[in-house]
């Protein structure tokens, strides 16, 4: 058996191009529209044709961490039918994207349709990485007053993602990107790991607030809306609201301004 | 609905606790990010380099093993070999008693945890002492090491010096550099009584049977100048195909686990001592343990094996810092115990199936391990194998997928409950696989429900 590695999918093995599909995740789906048509939006900006195919649902990644492969390949198998051709997938979210190119191959491992979902994986990307590592955008327009704390998230580890969307938004007038302490840890949302460790969780969650909230930003952002949901609904529940947006919502914003 | 056992640790555990072990691990973190950083230019490539070589060695071990016991024997070791916790004890316990021996000196080491060496040997009328001073307070405790490296990470000074004055070692006194001077004279003594020194090794080389130890106290230095015989139990893992891999490794370990350029002391052991020598021990033993070791090779999780006992995943590993390595309920905790520990635990499995579960798989452990180990993936496989074993503790907390699953592969009913809910404003609990709502909502407010409303504007869109 080979022997896993930490995903690394470098750019050049991934297609670019213009005319995209788009996965909307299912919790732009159900909670995230603005999320969802923020990321039309700007696309559309640079000059693509979005897709969006209907019959999509969810990248399958639920019930991959929570150990049940058999249900999870089956939802893999449905999103790989309904994505069928070769054009770039835009995702707004690492996680969901590191699901296609990284979580569901393991998963395939012994199954014969592997090659199949390992080349669905290699056509996803995570929104800000096809931004700037697929269409070469370095640079980004128009102007967004605000403090932004960005919060890494964990599915960008090791991926060029975060460091793009970094890049990114700090290129933006107006916006000042402050730091906070403790930026490689976790906030504890984790899927299904939220429910079944609410008391972890919520620890983790509550540590990371803490640094986020000493570095008094207007705006955290991130580009995974899991953690957004999960940091935003402990701040919010804890009485101190905090202003979270995807780095999407961001950039469509500062179009408004340009 | 039963409960994480981990979780539920970790929320029962006292506030000092929790931040001794939080301060610990975060300074540990830290410590081994700026000297790795400053000192090499790109830490990352030298982390895969020494995965690619260790998995060389888990991969060859058929070969590699056999090299390095001949030449242990070379430099004249005698080698033992051990498929069980059982054995390796009886080993070690017949090598005393051939030498009519009743007193051991005991260095740092954690396959001598995996087989409770020295509980077996007190109860077979030997005395072990612990002489690293983490371990010695976990002995005189009754206690159990909670981290790897650091044994007693979950304690602060006030219960050691206590511990010490209910053991006659001293009035209490907390003073950190009065504990270390005490154990030492009390340790003294004990070097000089001893018949035995027993460590293990960090390495141990198969072209030249070189074996390796570092430490920062010194005292697996004392365990073998002070008696005539050495016993190294050594995981069948631990080899490095070549001596020259040493540097490698040494610069790797000492960073990652103490954030170090180098430990105190690093001791190359050769063999007994020859006769040009004036000291050491006349008679040296290798003791070989599998304990569970090949069943891990043959598994989904053999990369797990690469592992050096750093102990840099523990220290930066959110999960363990919340809930203290007792959480665990195994000898290796942390994410490396997470996987480690229920694949050692053989066809007891299912007893520890709950580990792999106890991570929000943020990667951190994988970016952080000097070898490169892809933990998260590990974890994943042995939670997709719980699954399979119908393990109950792995499953508690964990929603059921079934309706999620059969509802993310047909689009029309999933469309229709994602409108619905928009209209009627609640969540279809089977669309969004947290069911267990009530404990999101314990802690967190949810976003109002948007259902199809994106769908919606997509399709309005596309008709101007
Ligand atoms: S798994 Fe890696 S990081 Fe963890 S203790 Fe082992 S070598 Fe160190």
């Amino acid at each position: 058996m080979a022997h896993a590695q930490s995903a690394l999918i470098t750019p050049s093995s991934r297609p670019a191009g213009k005319r995209v599909q788009m996965m909307a995740t299912c919790l732009c789906d159900a909670f995230y529209d603005d999320v969802a048509r923020a990321t039309v939006e700007v696309l559309e900006h640079l000059g693509c044709t979005v897709e969006f195919p209907e019959g999509q649902t969810c990248c399958g990644q639920p019930a991959f961490n929570g150990g049940d492969w058999e249900a999870s390949r089956r939802v893999v198998r449905h999103t790989a039918k309904v994505f069928a051709g070769d054009l770039p997938i835009i995702v707004p979210s690492g996680s969901c994207a590191a699901m296609m190119f990284h979580g569901a191959p393991l998963e395939f491992e012994k199954q014969p349709d592997l090659p199949e979902i390992e080349a669905l994986g290699k056509r996803a990307w995570e929104l800000v990485d096809f931004i700037v590592h697929g269409l070469g955008v370095k640079t980004w327009p128009g102007r967004y007053q605000a403090k932004v704390a960005f919060h890494r998230s964990c599915h960008s580890r090791g991926t060029c993602t975060g460091p793009a969307a970094l890049a990114l938004l700090s290129s933006i007038a107006g916006i000042e990107v402050v730091p906070f302490g403790e930026g490689e840890q976790c906030c504890g949302f984790g899927g299904t790991f939220s429910v079944s460790f609410p008391n972890v969780s919520k620890g983790m969650g509550t540590l990371k607030l803490e640094h986020i909230r000493a570095a008094q930003p207007d705006v955290l952002a991130s580009i995974d809306m899991s953690c957004m949901m999960h940091l935003g609904g402990l701040a919010e529940k804890d009485g101190k609201p905090i202003k979270t947006l995807h780095v999407a919502q961001i950039l469509r914003d500062a179009l408004k301004n340009a | 609905m039963a409960l994480q056992q981990i979780d539920q640790f970790a929320a029962k555990l006292r506030p000092d606790t929790r931040a001794a072990v939080y301060d610990g691990s975060k300074k540990g973190h830290e410590k081994r990010t700026a000297v790795l950083f400053d000192h090499y230019p790109d830490p990352d490539h030298l982390r895969r380099l020494a995965g690619n070589i260790k998995q060389h060695v888990v991969e060859n071990l058929d070969t590699l093993l056999p090299a390095a016991a001949a030449a242990l024997e070379r430099n004249g070791v005698k080698v033992h070999w051990a498929s069980t916790a059982e054995e390796a004890n009886a080993a070690v316990l017949a090598i005393m008693q051939a030498r009519g021996a009743k007193k051991m000196v005991k260095a740092k080491t954690m396959v001598s945890e995996e087989t409770h060496l020295a509980d077996y040997l007190g109860k077979n009328g030997v005395e072990c002492v612990e002489t690293d001073l983490g371990e010695f307070i976990i002995q005189i405790d009754g206690d159990h090491p909670s981290h790897i490296v650091k044994p007693i990470i979950h304690k602060n000074r006030r219960e050691i010096a206590t511990s010490f004055e209910k053991h006659g070692l001293g009035a209490y006194n907390d003073d950190p550099q009065t504990i270390t001077r005490r154990a030492r004279a009390h340790l003294r003594r004990k070097y000089l009584e001893a018949d035995v020194g027993l460590t293990g090794a960090n390495f141990v080389t198969a072209d030249t049977g070189r074996l390796v130890l570092v430490t920062n106290e010194g005292n697996s230095r004392f365990c073998l100048a002070a008696t005539k015989c050495h016993i190294a139990m050594v995981g069948i893992e631990k080899l490095l195909p070549r001596e020259t891999d040493l540097g490698l490794y040494l610069n790797l370990l000492a960073r990652s686990g103490t954030g170090q350029q180098l430990t105190v002391y690093t001791e190359f052991i050769s063999g007994p001592r020859s006769p040009a020598q004036p000291d050491g021990p006349e008679e040296m033993h290798v003791i070989f343990v599998d304990n569970g070791r090949t069943e891990a090779l043959a598994s989904e999780c053999r990369e797990i094996l690469r592992c050096i006992r750093c102990g840099a995943c523990l220290n930066v590993c959110p999960v363990y810092r919340q809930a203290s390595g007792h959480a665990y309920r195994s000898v290796y905790p942390g994410p490396v115990g997470a996987v480690l520990s229920p694949l050692l635990a053989g066809e007891r499995f299912p007893e520890l199936a709950d580990l792999p579960k106890a991570s929000s798989l943020c990667g951190a452990c994988n970016e952080v391990c000097p070898v490169n180990i892809p933990i998260p993936d590990l974890l994943l496989r042995l939670r997709a194998r719980g699954k399979e074993a119908g393990a109950k503790n792995a499953a508690a907390g964990t929603p059921p997928m079934g309706a999620w699953s059969l509802l993310a592969t047909q689009p029309f009913a999933w469309r229709t409950s994602l409108t619905a809910g928009h209209t009627l404003n609640y969540v279809p609990k089977s669309l969004i696989p947290v069911p267990p709502m009530q404990t999101w909502l314990r802690d967190r407010t949810l976003p109002a429900w948007r259902g199809g409303a994106f769908r919606k504007w997509m399709k309005d869109r596309a008709k101007k």
